[in-house]
């Protein structure tokens, strides 16, 4: 926003003449605005917003801002080490250092076994300025041994010492964190409460980063994998802190043997107490974990799921069976009924065809009656009709049904023209005796 | 995670805002991705576009597109179209858009549905508002689905003329869905949110045209974005023009095809107008990309089925009508804001129909080269037109997320949005020699307070410079051509048919925008500048039109300062 443009033009000289007081002269004024609606989004709207609500000009609000931006880094900053000192820490005898809380002489009592050397640098260096004794002099405090000033001196040390720090850590009792009771945790904080305090035991492990036990959401391999690395703890903590001072005079050998011996146990003993400490507490969020359960039944389920799925199958399966088997009989009924069909449609056309060739025939033998005989005036006597309907009855005979049709066709256009009919006949019997069917002469009265 | 003693405990649950864009065609759903940017989440089905349709069989539910689906096979017990209906009293809509759905029927005074939504025969009356709900609840669990977290707040867009009944039902559908609506924005805005919020965007002053062309609306609104901060100079609307106007062009196209065929008219029979609106749709869709598409529809009618093609050319002139019309629309809407095609320096095409190739193509006719006309047929670095309002809206969602819902109210409230706008740009004007000529530091439409900053050159050898600060007017110049000879002319009449003579004859003339300089403000001196100096001025302009100016030679000791006073209140 406060950012200049620029413009490559180049501004006018002063005019000769033109003159103002302090080189400004107003001369006019800005034309009557129009009230419009912003559209209240985006950022530089926001930032609108901001200085009109607080009424802020804009040089005031970026000044604002970064007073806001400043304060919030130096904070952040401070936050760390700016806890209040316990008059009773400030008046502690240095020489208990070993009883101290390190880290609440540091001011770094919110973090503990997370602060980085970096932080704890900060914190001596802070610390130093505070309590150094040159400036407890010149503000007359006394404090003749230096006392706290050494403490500060003590935790530093043995806090940027890694090997040290662990040990410290490892019987750091105000980093602990107590695990839920049942109650507690049924009251809908299982996760968030067991979650804290497997954090604070996780600062032991060796492996890091340590799996956390994520919420009721987590997948079943995640939670497997919590409650695996877990029961596989591998803990770097130690008891060596709570030794009891080994004399180290060389007079007393037995006695130095003696404690060094019985530190020795404390150590061992501490540590299989804890290892059972640690395993109880993971049976315990174990035990409660609602989401073991419902992997089981997630487990079950799934296995009802396959069982059912199977049943569908055989089912689906019988059922496709039976469908093809009714299928199958549909098919052969509706191939019996075709078939059957057939038979019929041959059987009415064999039976039109025989009536047709009876009708046909009718024709032939009337054909012959309607001319007489072939006989001319007279009534045909009986040898001629007997004669002429023989030869017919031959003919037709050696006649297939179209051979038939035709002649039929020829004999009823021929009418009563009995030497038309005679014709017909001759070219019918001709034909039969061409084709070997007849032999010549054998049909005497169409010769 | 390791810093768990540094948190304070969470009362409520976390706050988790999306972004949506709600339309009656079709809804989006998007969030600001790990990487920082907006996206759109596609649902189960891969949707990004998911319509704004539910569909009830047997009493399940279905959403999106399958619900979509359902408008050939169970047209009653579906409802689309629906968003325009929120908040409205029944007599004052349009049941158009719901002719081949379930039909809005009247509850006390609004609007509500008929339908079997349940696995019982019974029919029950849906109001508009639960239906909305149950869209903004399928909505919601697709973003949850998506992100793997539960969602429970969201802005959302809306039209610019939704007015504050169909707001307050919106709210509160939402809240029903278990969305909490942190605030809703402008669709138009959001969509130019959307490029300005790309890291490679900078704040740049520009007047934007957003065209949204929608499924059965097109809204259309001229925007000027001043120092980042947004106005809205003029909207204009079409309840009638949309895709559904272009559906309908293949539609008619297809059924007389097929009509000339069987004799039968498709369009007659409910089922087959169904599938050939569908279908056609997607027909439509495909010839945004390619140059020929096809359709292919089983039993359109009469058991018939029916398949065809159509090449881009042929839709493209039987749609030059309505293409017209939405060019219309955005000259409409410039001549509103009384402005020019030249003072755009942005078109911005939003809404599924705007990926239609032809109509910014059009566009980019209308306007001068200068203009970007942000269009995937007219530029490759377009984003998605159907994607912007969403995106915009998670943007918005992002950046006031964190705040008390208090803060936000007080910061949308009228008492910070209203605000006096510069009517005259204010900038400073240059003479040399006979040139009067003027740059602008703050544009006309500026909302105040504002404070600008600008550096300039002085002569080669420095010196003393003049400082003169005033209001310019911008006009527009018209160049007529140089005529032609008239002998010639007469001859191309003589030759060409008629046709083509009159475009030969209407020879370009040129249009060009001009500063002019106005009301001169202040006067002020830099002395003794030296050479290959610059001078920064700075202009801060008051609420009530006061001024404080400031100009400096860099990197030099002092400045001048001076106030202008705010102009006396008007006489009438
Ligand atoms: N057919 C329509 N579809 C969608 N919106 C419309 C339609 N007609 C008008 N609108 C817009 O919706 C808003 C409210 O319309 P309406 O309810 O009819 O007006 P009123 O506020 O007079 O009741 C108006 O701003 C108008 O621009
Ligand atoms: N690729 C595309 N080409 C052409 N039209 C499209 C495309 N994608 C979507 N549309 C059209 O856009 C319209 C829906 O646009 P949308 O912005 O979702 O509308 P609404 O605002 O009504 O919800 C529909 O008519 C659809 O057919
Ligand atoms: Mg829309
Ligand atoms: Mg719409």
């Amino acid at each position: 926003m406060a950012s200049a443009q620029v413009f490559n033009i180049t501004l006018p000289a002063l005019p000769e003449g033109w003159s103002a007081d302090k080189d400004f002269k107003a001369v006019g004024s800005v034309s009557a605005a129009t009230q419009r609606n912003l559209e209240p989004v985006g950022p530089h709207f926001l930032a609108h917003a901001r200085r009109k609500r607080h009424q802020r000009t804009f040089s005031e609000d970026e000044r604002i801002q970064a007073q806001q931006n400043v304060k919030k880094t130096e904070e952040d900053e401070d936050d760390e080490i700016s806890e209040p000192e316990d008059p009773m820490m400030l008046s502690r005898d240095a020489k208990d250092w070993k009883a101290q809380d390190h880290y609440a002489v540091l001011g770094l009592s919110k973090y503990r076994w997370r602060a980085t050397p970096e932080q704890i640098k900060r914190a001596h260096r802070k610390k130093v300025l505070r309590h150094h004794p040159d400036k407890k002099a010149a503000m007359g405090q006394t404090d003749e041994n230096d006392n706290f000033f050494k403490c500060i001196q003590k935790a530093t040390e043995l806090l940027l010492d890694p090997v040290r720090r662990r040990q410290f850590d490892s019987v750091d009792e105000a980093a602990d964190v107590e695990p839920p009771t049942k109650k507690e945790a049924a009251k809908g904080n299982f996760y968030k409460l067991w979650s804290k305090a497997f954090v604070a035991e996780g600062r032991f492990s060796k492996k890091q980063p340590v799996p956390t036990l994520g919420n009721e959401d987590s997948t079943k391999e995640e939670v497997e994998g919590f409650y695996d690395f877990w029961y596989n703890f591998d803990s770097w903590r130690t008891f060596e802190y709570l030794d009891e001072d080994v004399p180290d005079d060389n007079e007393n050998r037995d006695q130095k043997r003696h404690v060094e011996k019985k530190n020795a146990n404390a150590r061992r003993k501490r540590k299989t107490e804890d290892n059972t400490r640690l395993r109880h507490m993971i049976d315990e969020c174990l035990a409660n974990d609602e989401r073991i359960k419902k992997f089981r039944q997630q487990a079950r389920a799934g296995k009802d799921k396959k069982r059912l799925e199977k049943e569908a199958e055989a089912k689906r399966l019988a059922e496709e069976k039976e469908k093809a088997r009714v299928e199958e009989e549909q098919r052969k009924k509706e191939a019996e009924e075709t078939a059957k069909a057939d038979r019929e449609k041959t059987k009415k056309a064999k039976e039109a065809a025989k009536n047709a060739a009876k009708k046909n025939k009718r024709v032939l033998k009337g054909a012959v009656k309607e001319v007489n005989y072939f006989v001319e005036g007279g009534d045909a006597s009986a040898g001629q009709v007997d004669a002429v309907l023989g030869d017919v009855e031959l003919l037709m005979s050696k006649i297939d049904h179209e051979e038939l049709a035709a002649l039929a066709e020829s004999l009823t256009a021929a009418g009563k023209d009995g030497a038309a009919v005679k014709a017909a006949y001759a070219a019918q019997a001709k034909q039969l005796v061409e084709a070997g069917k007849l032999k010549e002469g054998e049909l005497k009265t169409f010769a | 995670m390791s810093d768990e003693s540094n948190s304070v405990p969470a009362e409520a649950p976390e706050r988790f805002a999306i972004g949506i864009s709600f339309g009656n065609s079709s809804s989006s759903i998007a969030r600001i991705s790990p990487e920082g940017k907006a996206e759109v989440i596609a649902n189960e089905e891969g949707d990004r576009q998911i319509p704004s349709v539910l569909s009830y069989i047997e009493g399940e539910e279905y959403h999106g597109t399958q619900a979509k689906a359902q408008l050939i096979r169970n047209p009653k017990n579906t409802v689309a179209y629906f968003r325009d209906y929120l908040g409205k009293n029944y007599k004052s809509i349009d049941a158009t858009p719901c002719h081949q759905s379930a039909h809005p029927v009247q509850v006390d005074s609004t609007v509500a549905f008929s339908i079997r939504d349940t696995a019982s025969e019974d029919v029950n009356t849906v109001t508009v508002s639960e239906i909305t709900t149950r869209h903004l609840r399928r909505l919601k669990q697709s973003a949850a689905d998506f992100i793997g977290k539960e969602v429970n707040a969201a802005v959302i867009t809306v039209p610019t003329d939704f007015h504050d009944a169909q707001r307050e039902a919106l709210i509160a559908a939402a809240k029903e869905a278990g969305i909490e609506v942190l605030q809703l924005i402008h669709e138009p805005v959001a969509a130019v949110m959307a490029y300005d919020a790309r890291p490679e965007a900078t704040v740049a002053d520009k007047l934007v045209v957003v065209a949204d062309l929608g499924g059965t609306r097109s809204d259309v609104a001229v925007i000027a974005c001043r120092g980042g901060m947004y106005t809205i100079l003029a909207t204009a609307h079409d309840y009638e023009l949309g895709g559904a106007s272009l559906d309908q062009i293949i539609i008619d196209h297809f059924a007389k095809e097929f009509i000339k065929k069987h004799k039968v008219d498709p369009r007659e029979n409910e089922r087959g107008l169904a599938k050939l609106k569908l279908e056609g749709e997607a027909t439509r869709k495909a010839l945004s990309l390619g140059t020929n598409a096809s359709l292919s529809i089983e039993s359109l009618t009469d058991g018939i089925d029916f398949s065809s093609t159509i090449n881009r050319t042929r839709y493209e002139l039987l749609s030059s009508k309505v293409f017209a019309q939405f060019t219309d629309l955005i000259q409409q809407v410039i001549k509103k804001a009384e402005l020019d095609v030249l003072d755009i320096d942005e078109v911005i095409f939003s809404g599924g129909a705007s990926h239609t190739p032809k109509i910014a193509h059009l566009a980019r006719n209308i306007f001068p080269e200068k203009t970007a006309i942000l269009a995937p047929s007219t530029l490759i670095t377009a984003l998605n037109p159907s994607e912007l309002a969403a995106r915009g809206a998670a943007v918005q969602a992002s950046l006031i997320q964190e705040f008390d819902k208090e803060d936000i109210e007080q910061s949308i409230h009228p008492m910070v949005t209203a605000t006096p706008h510069l009517r005259n740009a204010i900038g400073v004007q240059f003479v040399s020699g006979e040139d009067v000529d003027f740059q602008p530091l703050l544009n006309a439409e500026t909302a105040l307070p504002a404070r600008r900053t600008a550096q300039y050159s002085v002569p080669k050898a420095g010196g003393s410079v003049f400082v003169r600060v005033c209001e310019g007017v911008r006009e527009i110049k018209v160049t007529k051509p140089e005529p032609k000879p008239k002998a010639e002319k007469a001859s191309d009449a003589e030759e060409d048919d008629s046709d083509f003579d009159s475009d030969e004859d209407e020879e370009e003339e040129i249009r060009e925008t001009v500063w002019k300089t106005d009301k001169a403000i202040a006067e002020l001196a830099v002395k003794d500048v030296k050479a290959g100096g610059k001078v920064e001025l700075m202009v801060h302009v008051n609420s009530d039109l006061g001024l404080q100016i400031t100009v400096r030679e860099v990197g030099g000791q002092s400045a001048v300062r001076g106030a202008v006073e705010s102009p006396k209140p008007t006489e009438n």
